[in-house]
C-alpha cells in the first residue's frame, strides 16, 4: 500500500470522531514513521483545514518527527525521581553504546518513579536499570 | 494446585513479572494477574495464599513453591506498609483482577452508580459536597462546585473530561489506577454524567503509558452497557508535559496544539468545543463511586484535617527505600512519610531534600519535615501538594542542577502561549548557568551591546554573583506572577526553594 493509501484509511477511520486530527496524527506517525510535507497536505485536504494548521499541531508534539529516523529507539526517562536514582551517572556510557546506530531519547517520567533508573522500548519497559542492563538494553535494541 | 498471585502493572511487569508468571505457569501454578499492592520495592511480588514473597526472580520459585524461600513478608495486608494505610480509592489494589467484571462486582463496584441514579443529580452533587472531594490533580479545586457550575449552566451537549495526563515526575498513582482499577474511573466518570446531564466522556492518558491506554480500551468496551447511555473514549496524548493542564489538553482534544487557553471563561461554562465541560483527574474521579455509596460522603468528610478532606493517595518516589503507594487521610507529616514509612532512602545516605508535588513543586529541606500533609499548609510553606508526588533525595543531590533543570524542563515543555514562560525560562537556565560558572565566579562581565553609546542608560559595569542571584530571583517573581498556567508560574517554587536551603550549590 503507497503512503497516500494508507493515509486514506487512516483517515476514514478517524472522520467521524469529534476532533479527529490528533488520533489521525498518531496513526500516521506509527504507520509511516513521520509525518512529512505530504502526508500534512494530504491530512489537511482531507479534514478541510489548512496545512499550516496541520503542521501547527505536528510541529508542537514531541511524538511527532517530520522526517523517518530508521534507528532503534531507546527511551531512558531523565526526570526527577530517575535523577535521584542516579541515571546521570549513565547517561555517558549510554550514549557511548548507543552511537550513530541506536537513537536515544530523553523522556520525562514513565511513571516507574520508584523503580528507577527505567526505559522504553517499543511498549515494554524496563525498570531498576543499572549500567550493564541499560548497556544491553541498547546493544539489544 | 497452588494459585499463585502476581501484578500485571507496568511496574511490576518492567521489573520482571512476565517472565515470573510464565516460569510458575511452567512449573505447574496456576497463575492469576492482579493489580499491585503498591509496595514497589518488593516488585514483582508473589503472593500465595495471603502470604507474600518480593521481590522474586525466576531463580526463587522452588524456594516459594517449596516453603524454603528467604523472601517471604509474610501476611500482605498485616504488612506494616499495607496495614497503617486508610484505602479508599486504592480499596482493591493488590486484590482484584483488573479487568474482571465479576472481581469489581464482588468487591462493591457499580454500587455507586445504582445509587447515584436512584438519588438523581442534585443529591449526586450534595453528596460530593459534603465529602468535602477537592480535585486532585493539584490545584485541589472543590470537586462538588465544580460539578455544580456544570449541572446549572444551559446546553444541549456537555462532557466529562478524565485528566490522565500524569506527566509529573514522581507521580504514578492515576497509572496504578488506570492499570488496577480501571472500572472504578468508569463508575465515576459515569456518576459525574449523571449529575451533570453528559452523555459523552474522554480520558486523555498521556502515550508514555502504553499499559494503562491497553487497559483503559479494554475496561471501556467491557463495561459499555453497563454506563449506558453514558458513552467513555480513551484519547491518547502525543508527548507535551503541558497537555495535563486543563485547557491545554482540551485544545488537544479538539485537534489542536496544547496551547493554554485564557480563563475566563472557565471550562465548566465553555470547554470542550465550547460546552459545559467537567475536568477532573483520576484519582478524583476514581473517589467518587466511593462517595456515591451509602453512607461514602459522611465517611470520607470524617477523615482529613481542616479543608483538606479523605484520603490522598501519596507516592513515595526516587531515592526512597521503601517506595510505592501510600492511601491515607490528609495530616500525616512529610518526615513520617519519608523516614518512618519511605524508610529514609534506597542509598542509606542521609535524606538531603525532599520535592513534593513534582517538577513545579518546591524541593523541602528536613529542617521542615513537620510540615502536614493539607494543602493550605503547603501553600503556606510555599510549596504544593500537587498530585502528591514525594521525590527524595540523598545528599549526593546537586541543588543548583536540580534548578536547572526545572527551569530547562519548562523551556522543553512550555506551549509558548505565553512570555514569562516562554522565554523566562530560558533566560532562567542562561542565568543559573552563569551563577554556577566557577571561571566567572558567577557574575557577568558588560556585553558589547552595553558598552554602545546609544545603551547610556545601562549600567557602566558587569554583573555581582549576588545582583545575579538578585536577578533569578526577579524573574522568578515574573514568572510566578505573569505567567498563564501552572508550568510557568510554579516552575520559581524549585528553583527558588533550592536556592533559599541550599545557596552553597549555586555559589561554586
Amino acid at each position: 500500500m503507497s503512503s497516500q493509501e494508507k493515509l486514506a484509511q487512516i483517515v476514514s477511520e478517524h472522520e467521524g470522531r469529534e476532533g479527529p486530527l490528533l488520533p489521525i496524527l498518531i496513526d500516521a506517525q506509527k504507520e509511516l514513521g513521520c509525518i512529512d510535507e505530504d502526508a500534512e497536505a494530504f491530512i489537511a485536504a482531507a479534514l478541510n483545514i489548512t496545512r499550516a494548521e496541520v503542521h501547527g499541531v505536528v510541529s508542537f508534539y514531541h511524538d511527532f518527527l517530520s522526517q523517518p529516523d530508521p534507528r532503534p529507539e531507546v527511551q531512558i526517562c531523565r526526570a526527577e525521581a530517575c535523577k535521584a536514582r542516579g541515571v546521570e551517572a549513565l547517561m555517558a556510557d549510554a550514549e557511548k553504546t548507543a552511537g550513530g546506530r541506536v537513537k536515544l531519547t530523553d523522556v520525562y517520567c514513565l511513571g516507574l518513579c520508584s523503580a528507577g533508573p527505567s526505559a522504553r522500548v517499543g511498549d515494554t519497559l524496563h525498570a531498576r536499570l543499572d549500567g550493564p542492563a541499560l548497556t544491553k538494553l541498547i546493544e539489544k535494541a | 494446585m497452588t494459585t499463585v498471585r502476581i501484578s500485571d502493572d507496568a511496574l511490576a511487569r518492567a521489573c520482571g513479572a512476565d517472565e515470573l508468571a510464565a516460569a510458575f505457569a511452567r512449573a505447574g501454578a496456576e497463575v492469576e494477574r492482579t493489580s499491585s499492592w503498591g509496595m514497589h520495592w518488593l516488585e514483582p511480588l508473589v503472593e500465595i495464599d495471603g502470604q507474600g514473597f518480593g521481590p522474586a526472580t525466576v531463580d526463587d520459585i522452588a524456594a516459594i513453591l517449596d516453603g524454603s524461600s528467604s523472601l517471604g513478608i509474610g501476611a500482605i495486608v498485616e504488612h506494616p506498609f499495607i496495614a497503617a494505610q486508610q484505602r479508599l480509592t486504592f480499596a482493591r489494589a493488590g486484590k482484584t483482577r483488573p479487568l474482571s467484571l465479576e472481581d469489581y462486582e464482588a468487591t462493591g463496584g457499580w454500587a455507586g452508580l445504582k445509587r447515584a441514579r436512584q438519588i438523581g443529580p442534585e443529591r449526586i452533587v450534595e453528596d460530593v459536597i459534603q465529602s468535602g472531594l477537592r480535585g486532585r490533580g493539584g490545584a485541589g479545586f472543590p470537586a462538588g462546585i465544580k460539578w455544580k457550575t456544570v449541572a446549572s449552566t444551559q446546553a444541549g451537549q456537555k462532557y466529562i473530561v478524565c485528566n490522565a495526563d500524569e506527566g509529573d515526575s514522581g507521580t504514578f498513582a492515576d497509572r496504578m489506577l488506570m492499570e488496577g482499577d480501571p472500572f472504578a474511573l468508569i463508575e465515576g466518570m459515569a456518576i459525574a454524567g449523571e449529575a451533570v446531564g453528559a452523555t459523552k466522556g474522554y480520558v486523555y492518558i498521556r502515550s508514555e503509558y502504553p499499559d494503562a491506554i491497553a487497559k483503559m480500551e479494554a475496561a471501556v468496551r467491557a463495561s459499555a452497557s453497563i454506563v449506558a447511555p453514558f458513552e467513555c473514549e480513551i484519547r491518547v496524548g502525543a508527548g507535551a508535559y503541558v497537555c495535563g493542564e486543563e485547557t491545554s489538553l482540551l485544545n488537544s482534544l479538539e485537534g489542536k496544539r496544547g496551547e493554554v487557553r485564557a480563563k475566563p471563561p472557565l471550562p465548566a461554562i465553555q470547554g470542550l468545543f465550547g460546552k459545559p465541560t467537567v475536568v477532573n483527574n483520576v484519582l478524583t474521579l476514581a473517589a467518587v463511586p466511593h462517595i456515591l455509596s451509602e453512607g461514602g460522603a459522611a465517611l470520607y468528610e470524617s477523615l482529613g484535617v481542616d479543608r483538606s478532606k479523605g484520603t490522598m493517595p501519596i507516592q513515595l518516589a526516587g531515592n526512597v527505600k521503601h517506595g510505592g503507594l501510600y492511601e491515607v487521610a490528609f495530616g500525616i507529616t512529610l518526615g513520617e512519610l519519608v523516614n518512618g514509612i519511605g524508610g529514609g532512602t534506597a542509598s542509606g545516605k542521609p535524606v538531603k531534600a525532599v520535592q513534593v508535588g513534582g517538577p513545579l513543586g518546591a524541593y523541602i529541606h528536613p529542617d521542615q519535615f513537620d510540615i502536614r500533609f493539607d494543602y493550605e499548609a503547603y501553600t503556606a510553606a510555599d510549596a504544593l501538594i500537587g498530585h502528591a508526588g514525594i521525590t527524595v533525595f540523598d545528599d549526593s543531590a546537586d541543588m543548583g542542577a536540580m534548578a536547572r533543570f526545572a527551569m530547562h524542563f519548562c523551556a522543553e515543555e512550555s506551549c509558548g502561549k505565553c512570555t514569562p514562560c516562554r522565554i523566562g525560562a530560558v533566560r532562567g537556565v542562561e542565568l543559573i548557568d552563569r551563577i554556577r560558572d566557577a571561571k566567572t565566579g558567577g557574575g557577568r562581565e558588560l556585553g558589547q551591546l552595553e558598552q554602545e553609546p546609544q545603551m547610556h542608560n545601562m549600567p557602566k559595569r558587569g554583573r555581582s554573583q549576588e545582583e545575579e542571584i538578585q536577578l533569578l530571583e526577579d524573574l522568578c517573581e515574573t514568572m510566578k506572577f505573569g505567567s498563564l498556567c501552572a508550568l510557568g508560574g510554579f516552575t520559581p517554587f524549585p528553583v527558588m526553594s533550592a536556592l533559599k536551603h541550599w545557596p552553597e550549590d549555586f555559589r561554586k
